[in-house]
């Protein structure tokens, strides 16, 4: 491993590059690699595999809490810390606890959803290595960036940099830790 | 024909058509059946036949509000079940046809059709003025010509984008933008003549839309099953992928919760009131064994699917998408029989041989003329901006 490399990275033109470049990067067995792109792409998701998130089931947990934290409210405070008669109605009127249980449960589950997304992404975060190649700005405008990292067991700073080059790439720069 | 075009039309081996005969068989031997039985006991088997109509009908008439959508819309998701959507809406000369019978029988049916009940009910002869035969059928005659017009000329231009004219595509979306003003005032109107006028003393502002809510989610369901069978196709399945499964499934369950949303709106908002005029209506349909049913609907209509369809692997894999399509259909038959049975006083528990005889022998000869119609042009669209896979006149 070497000092002070956060990784190489990899600058591509289109997506259809960077795509392939991924897929090949994981067939040759890097397994701690990144890509960065201007816009959603949804093959990168089968390319890098990513689908193991756990912010699916966060999110169901979420719901659930939610929904039931609305519905145990308006039970407690209707039947049990402040009975009041409506019309005749029993105090567990379920019907009318509905539409706060519904809204509760998209509450709790849209909540989750933002603070999950942000906490398993690590962010906010105010340093990240891959802003110290220069270039790297384009990936908020028309580049395609991948990046295989140090830490990957199979890292090796000219054996990685001759991979790279052979998707052949506009560029490829070393990252900076 | 080009090659094309060719290679899309609905295969002989496909088991759409493989079923249609043996559908059509079963129909007019069920249909016989009821009318046999309608000789002796002519009024249980047009409050059975009245259901199922009410449940077929649902299809070819929601297809027309889906294909509009998927015209204004646009999207792959659209493009794929179109053509199934014409073929479905295209049935509606048959629907005509099978709206006779409850024309000849609306005196077994609705209470404001019986004179002698007309004359002792003061609140009926103030309603006559809506509520008479004459009148009925004036508005069935208008509501069908104008989903008849749609349909044909929505039918009639996709085709012909088929044949490589390519600026349809606007003449359908801006068409569709009336027709679905036009199609939510005639189905909001039709919902009221020919179910909710059973029991012509209540009344609900919701009916319209929760009726056309569950015509939409039983035509949705249909199509995703047509579409998991044309994807046997080899042809086919190379447009029909996973993705546009998925695509399907989100839609499904967007409509699972929408009718959910419409039943429940309707039901608190009574519940909560809880005025004499409008609470007989949830009386009769929660007791005499119906709270069972309307337990049923609640897991199987609602519940069921609704987690089910929230797993993004079961959506797009097409075996378990068209299980949960299948359950929504079937319980969208039960829960069309919750709606208007229990207007004619009968238990839930007393169902009578009709009931599933007149479901399956109007459905039998409809799905006949369905995949008939579906046979005749290719069963996905050419030409179409959503489907550049399909594009063989160079737009």
């Amino acid at each position: 491993m070497s000092q002070g490399v956060y990784g190489l990275m990899a600058e591509f033109g289109d997506v259809g590059e960077l795509v392939t470049a991924a897929r090949k990067a994981r067939e040759a067995g890097y397994v701690h690699l990144d890509a960065y792109t201007p816009f959603p792409v949804e093959e990168l998701d089968e390319a890098l595999d990513l689908h193991h998130t756990r912010l699916p089931m966060l999110v169901l947990i979420g719901g659930i809490i939610g929904g039931l934290a609305g519905f145990g409210l308006q039970y407690w405070t209707t039947v049990i810390d402040y009975p009041i008669n409506v019309g005749g109605r029993p105090l567990f009127s379920w019907p009318a606890f509905i539409p706060v249980t519904f809204e509760c449960t998209i509450l709790g589950a849209g909540l989750t959803a933002v603070l999950g997304m942000l906490g398993l992404n690590g962010l906010p975060q105010p340093y990240h290595p891959v802003f110290n190649v220069p270039r790297f700005a384009l990936a908020s405008r028309d580049r395609f960036f991948l990046c295989i990292e140090a830490r990957d067991p199979k890292f090796d700073i000219d054996e990685t940099w001759g991979f790279l080059s052979r998707l052949q790439p506009r560029q490829v720069s070393q990252v900076d830790a | 024909m080009s090659v094309l075009a060719d290679s899309l039309q609905l295969a002989p081996g496909n088991p759409l058509r493989r079923f249609a005969p043996v559908a059509l068989i079963v129909g007019a031997i069920a249909l016989a059946a009821c009318g046999f039985i309608a000789t002796t006991a002519p009024r249980p088997v047009a409050q059975s036949y009245l259901a199922a109509f009410l449940f077929w009908s649902g299809i070819p008439i929601g297809s027309l509000a889906v294909l509009m959508l998927q015209h204004i819309t646009g999207g792959a998701w659209g493009a794929i079940i179109r053509r199934i959507l014409e073929s479905a809406t295209s049935t509606l000369p048959l629907i005509v046809v099978l709206f006779l019978p409850i024309l000849f029988a609306s005196g077994l049916l609705y209470e404001w059709a019986r004179p002698e009940v007309v004359a002792h009910d003061p609140l009926l002869q103030h309603k006559s003025i809506y509520l008479n035969l004459p009148f009925f059928t004036v508005r069935a005659v208008v509501y069908f010509a104008a989903w008849m017009t749609l349909s044909y000329f929505l039918c009639r231009w996709s085709r012909e984008q088929d044949g490589g004219k390519l600026r349809v595509q606007r003449r359908l979306e801006n068409t569709s933008r009336g027709g679905l003003v036009a199609f939510g005032l005639t189905m909001s109107f039709a919902s009221i003549d020919w179910a909710m006028s059973l029991e012509p003393h209540w009344f609900s502002t919701i009916y319209g839309i929760l009726f056309i809510g569950g015509q939409v989610l039983s035509s949705l369901a249909f199509a995703i099953l047509a579409a998991a069978a044309l994807s046997t196709q080899a042809e086919v399945a190379e447009v029909m992928t996973p993705d546009r499964f998925q695509d399907l499934g989100k839609l499904l369950l967007a409509f699972v919760m929408l009718w959910a949303y419409f039943s429940f709106s309707q039901f608190l908002i009574i519940w909560a009131a809880n005025l004499p005029e409008e609470t007989p209506w949830y009386l009769r349909r929660l007791a005499g064994g119906w709270q069972w049913t309307i337990l049923v609907i609640i897991i199987l209509h609602f519940a069921l699917p609704f987690v089910l369809l929230l797993s993004r692997g079961l959506k797009r894999n097409r075996r378990s998408l068209m299980a949960v399509a299948a359950v929504v259909l079937a319980m969208r038959t039960v829960d069309l029989s919750w709606l208007v049975i229990p207007a004619f006083d009968r238990d839930g528990g007393s169902f009578v041989a009709s009931d599933p005889l007149a479901m399956i022998g109007v459905g039998g000869v409809w799905f006949f003329f369905f995949v008939r119609q579906l046979s005749r042009h290719p069963v996905l669209p050419l030409n179409d901006e959503a489907l550049p896979e399909l594009d063989e006149a160079g737009a």
